[in-house]
Parts: structure tokens; sequence; C-alpha cells
């Protein structure tokens, strides 16, 4: 199982907060992504068109990180804190 | 060098400077210098174009729980081996903020004031860029998150060499969105 958690802009132009996905077979967080976008046209543009950022375990990975069982996948648009 | 006390705390609470500003005083004997910066929220706001002023009315502050505690704490541990630091205390609040409320305090002690001034920067810097935080203010006509600068990107870039820059900092600011 993967579960993916979405913040700020993104949660809420993807109306979703939390997805659990089953992870069959070898899987990269850039392929996750190109998965999930095939959702709608809505997904396709938030996730395919917009710059955003990845973290797995909550540690900021690229694109090529490959994905294992209970992973938690976290996208996100830049960060504004501070 | 000092083994620097670290302090993180991520709290939808406000935070009172006076008692951080106790611990570090007495807690820092061997410091000359304590360093303190509060970020808040503006009252006003421009917009987009920059020209006019809009009142904000609160500012909802978004957070990953659990990274966000997690990268806090690794740029307090990249500032204490940079600069000989005594204590650090980072403290971020979260939820929704009014006018003129306090949202952040870095607070940092050191033998000599060089230090802690360029720690208290070069944490602020970080944590603006790095820290998994997101604004969305709201005025009485509307609400809307806020998009990331490159100015603030900029700002956080000129601590590292090319060869070290973190992951996060290789972004542009600017957002594709169409």
């Amino acid at each position: 199982m993967l579960k993916v958690v979405f913040f700020a802009s993104l949660r809420e132009e993807l109306a979703t907060r939390e997805l659990e996905l089953s992870l069959n077979g070898p899987l990269t967080v850039a392929e996750l992504k190109q998965q999930l976008a095939l959702t709608s046209p809505v997904w396709l543009r938030q996730l395919g068109q917009r710059q955003i950022l990845q973290a797995v375990n909550q540690q900021l990975v690229g694109l090529d990180h490959a994905l294992q069982q209970g992973d938690e996948v976290a996208f996100f648009p830049m960060v504004t804190g501070g | 060098m000092f083994n620097c006390q670290i302090n993180v705390r991520v709290q939808a609470e406000d935070f009172a400077v006076e008692s951080t500003y106790q611990q570090l005083l007495q807690q820092s004997p061997d410091c000359g210098a304590l360093c303190f910066f509060v970020g808040k929220v503006r009252q006003f706001q421009p917009d987009d174009s920059g020209q006019s002023q809009q009142q904000t009315s609160a500012l909802l502050l978004e957070h990953y729980p659990g990274m966000t505690e997690g990268v806090l704490q690794q740029l307090a541990e990249q500032a204490a081996k940079r600069w000989p630091l005594q204590h650090i205390h980072l403290i971020h609040r979260t939820g929704l903020l009014g006018p003129n409320e306090q949202i952040v305090l870095v607070a940092v002690s050191s033998p000599h004031r060089a230090d802690s001034f360029a720690a208290t920067e070069f944490l602020m810097d970080q944590l603006k860029s790095q820290a998994p935080f997101w604004k969305k203010q709201q005025n009485q006509q509307q609400s809307q998150w806020l998009e990331s600068k490159d100015s603030d990107l900029a700002a956080a870039r000129r601590w590292y060499k090319p060869e070290q820059l973190p992951l996060l900092l290789k972004q542009k600011a600017t957002d594709a969105r169409p």
C-alpha cells in the first residue's frame, strides 16, 4: 500500500486530502504522478502543469525516487511560511 | 565549540518572547549575544499589482505535521554546525492568525554578536523557503493562497555553494499554472 497526501492549494483544487493506493511492482514518484494525472482534466492540470514538490516519508525527494510498500508520498505547492 | 541546545515548536497558540528571553538569558552565561527575530502578520498587504493595499482580515497557516518539525530541526542543526551557538529556539504558529499577530520566533545565543545575527538570518531565510508551511490570505471579499517569491528563494540560496544547494532551492518560485 501507498498513502498519498496533498496540501494547501493542491489539496483544495483536487478536493482530496489523502488517498490509499496499492503498489504493484516498481514505481517511481514520476510514474505515480503520471498515473494520478489520468484521473481527470483537473488532476492533469494540477499534477502535470503546475510546479509542485514531492516528499516521501516526510523527506523531499526527486521525481526519480523509487517507492516502497508502506511509503507516505506527499505532493504540495512551493512553500510560503515564515 | 558549544553543544548547541535546540528547541523547535510548531503550535497554534501564541508565544511569549519574554519567557524565551528569560530562558536564554539564564541559560547562556558564556554568551555575549542574544538575537531575537519575530515575524508577524501585516495589517495591509500590497495587491498583485503592488499598487494598492488590501486589508488582511486573517492569515491561515497550513503545514505538514511531522515533516515541518523535522525540517526545522534539520535547519537548526545546520546553523549549529556553521556558527558557535549555545541555544536555538524556533517557534512557528499554524492555524488562523489575525492582523498584527505573531507568526514566527527565531531566538539564538552565541559568544559574539556576528554569529547570532548570521544564524538568525540564515534560519529565517531557510525556513521561508524550505519548511512545509503555506499561507492563505483572507480579506472581506476573498481568500487566496500566497505564491512563493523568487526574492525569498534567492535569499535562501545565497548561504550555499552551488554544488551544495538543497533540492528545494533548485526550484523556481514561479508557478507554471495556466
